[in-house]
């Protein structure tokens, strides 16, 4: 008997995260309906006549995104609270540093489905171009999902661990989403409008910085937050 | 021979803020051996276990599994913690809480392994049900065998025969006494002092985070100790 590596053990913590969403499918369902209560709901309240959809597009994509997997980080530990079942991942040999991969894996799953389905209904909505940008706006919207994710785990882990858990993760991570948030919407923006790559290329710089800055420190920090 | 402890204890204490909940444990549990430890609600034996488990870090003192430091993974390995709380993912069924349990711990036939001890504890029936749709008696069945799946040196149990019926509950003991009997140490916490002293070789009383009473299990009268534990407790 020898404890799984690091990798395998996330990959098998992220496993049971994705097979308990899509059995209860309840923060799935929850992030894919707000998100598109949000689309819908910015677009009534638009004026083509003022403002170009290009130009809204970009907010109204980030903001949905932001808040939507909010929903699904919040979940991702709250599976662990229900009757004490993080004490027995505590007590099992595995690092912590692996805790916090898978659970960091199956949350970006979830967003990425949430995005999967949210841009398409967007583009319909706000006939949007995407087709001539889908490859580096996908880009943007994965690396920008890292980030989100890797810093709404941390957060979701140490909210956990509160009675008011559902409040205080977006009190802690959304000021610390706005560097990952800010270059996404800022490459999104340039994407949408049809400018030339390379202005683009600046934004998304920016956003791998960020990235990798937010995964390590988030795995460096996660294992403390555990501490009782 | 010089006796070599599966499971110690040495000057263990953990406070919070003023209130010390364990204060200056000592113990030591060879193999084979069960420590029954008793006391009232806030007495520490929670915490107890916590600390004995690696998921509390110890104020003052130090904890060990063999010669190994807790909370290291090397000695978390060999530990198997059964609470009143199941620790299960009421999503997923019977089966696959343990076997995730016994793939955290690098198994190296983990299918059997799972089979094995859900037959064991009479829960092979009921194995790919989901966790939600059992009763709180067959939880508490599958949350033993998710703890005891990798076959730990040391099992930790706190009040492990809540929700159990007759069936379980004897379907526990012999789980129990088999792993005591193959050199597993046990720290049995409960209220019931008849299912303490069935296993121990070692009695405690736990108050105000310490051991007020100890005396070895076997030689152990239940009425002599009842009354005992009535006088220390009260």
């Amino acid at each position: 008997m020898s404890a799984p590596g690091l990798v395998a053990t996330a990959l098998r913590i992220a496993r049971k995260d994705l097979a308990i969403e899509f059995r209860t499918r309840s923060a799935f369902l929850s992030a894919l309906v707000l998100s598109l209560l949000a689309i819908v709901i910015f677009y009534f309240a638009w004026d083509p006549t003022a403002v170009g959809p290009a130009v809204l597009a970009p907010g109204v994509l980030w903001v949905t995104f932001t808040f939507s997997g909010l929903l699904g980080l919040h979940r991702s530990f709250g599976v662990e609270a229900e009757d004490g079942a993080m004490d027995a991942l505590l007590v099992a040999p595995v690092p912590r540093e692996a805790i916090f991969l898978g659970k960091a894996l199956a949350n970006l799953a979830f967003v990425l489905g949430v995005q999967a389905v949210s841009l398409p209904a967007l583009a319909l909505f706000y006939n949007l171009p995407v087709g001539s940008a889908a490859v580096p706006l996908a880009a943007v919207l994965v690396l920008a999902a890292v980030g989100l994710v890797a810093i709404g785990t941390l957060f979701a882990g140490v909210a956990a661990n509160t009675r008011l858990a559902e409040l205080l993760l977006p009190v802690l991570a959304l000021p610390f989403f706005v560097p990952v948030v800010m270059p996404a919407a800022q490459a999104t923006a340039r994407l949408l409008a049809g400018r030339p790559l390379a202005e683009t290329m600046d934004w998304l710089r920016v956003l791998i910085a960020f990235d990798l800055v937010f995964c390590w420190a988030c795995m460096v920090v996660f294992p403390h937050t555990l501490d009782d | 021979m010089s006796f070599a402890p599966v499971v110690s204890a040495t000057g263990l204490r953990r406070t919070f803020g003023a209130q010390r909940a364990v204060d200056g444990v000592d113990l030591a549990l060879g193999a084979g051996e069960c420590l029954a430890l008793f006391g009232p609600n806030g007495a520490g034996k929670t915490t107890l276990l916590r600390l004995l488990a690696g998921l509390a870090r110890p104020t003052a003192g130090h904890a060990r599994i063999g010669d190994v430091a807790l909370p290291e993974a090397a000695a978390r390995a060999r530990v198997g913690l059964i609470s009143h709380k199941t620790m299960l993912y009421e999503a997923l069924t019977a089966r696959e809480n343990v076997r995730f349990a016994a793939d955290l711990h690098g198994l190296a036939d983990p299918t059997h392994a799972t089979a094995a001890v859900l037959e064991a504890l009479a829960v092979a029936g009921r194995a790919d049900v989901p966790v939600r749709a059992l009763s709180r008696g067959m939880r508490q069945r599958v949350a033993v065998a998710r703890a005891v799946v990798h076959a730990p040196d040391v099992i930790l149990c706190d009040e492990p025969y809540t929700g159990l019926d007759e069936v379980g509950a004897a379907a526990l003991t012999a789980l129990l006494r088999a792993r005591q009997a193959a050199g597993a140490a046990l720290v049995l916490v409960t209220h019931h002092l008849q299912e303490g002293l069935a296993l121990a070789t070692q009695v405690a009383v736990m108050r105000g985070g310490r051991f007020v009473h100890t005396a070895p299990g076997r030689a152990v009268d239940p009425a002599t100790f009842a009354a005992t534990y009535r006088s220390l407790v009260a």
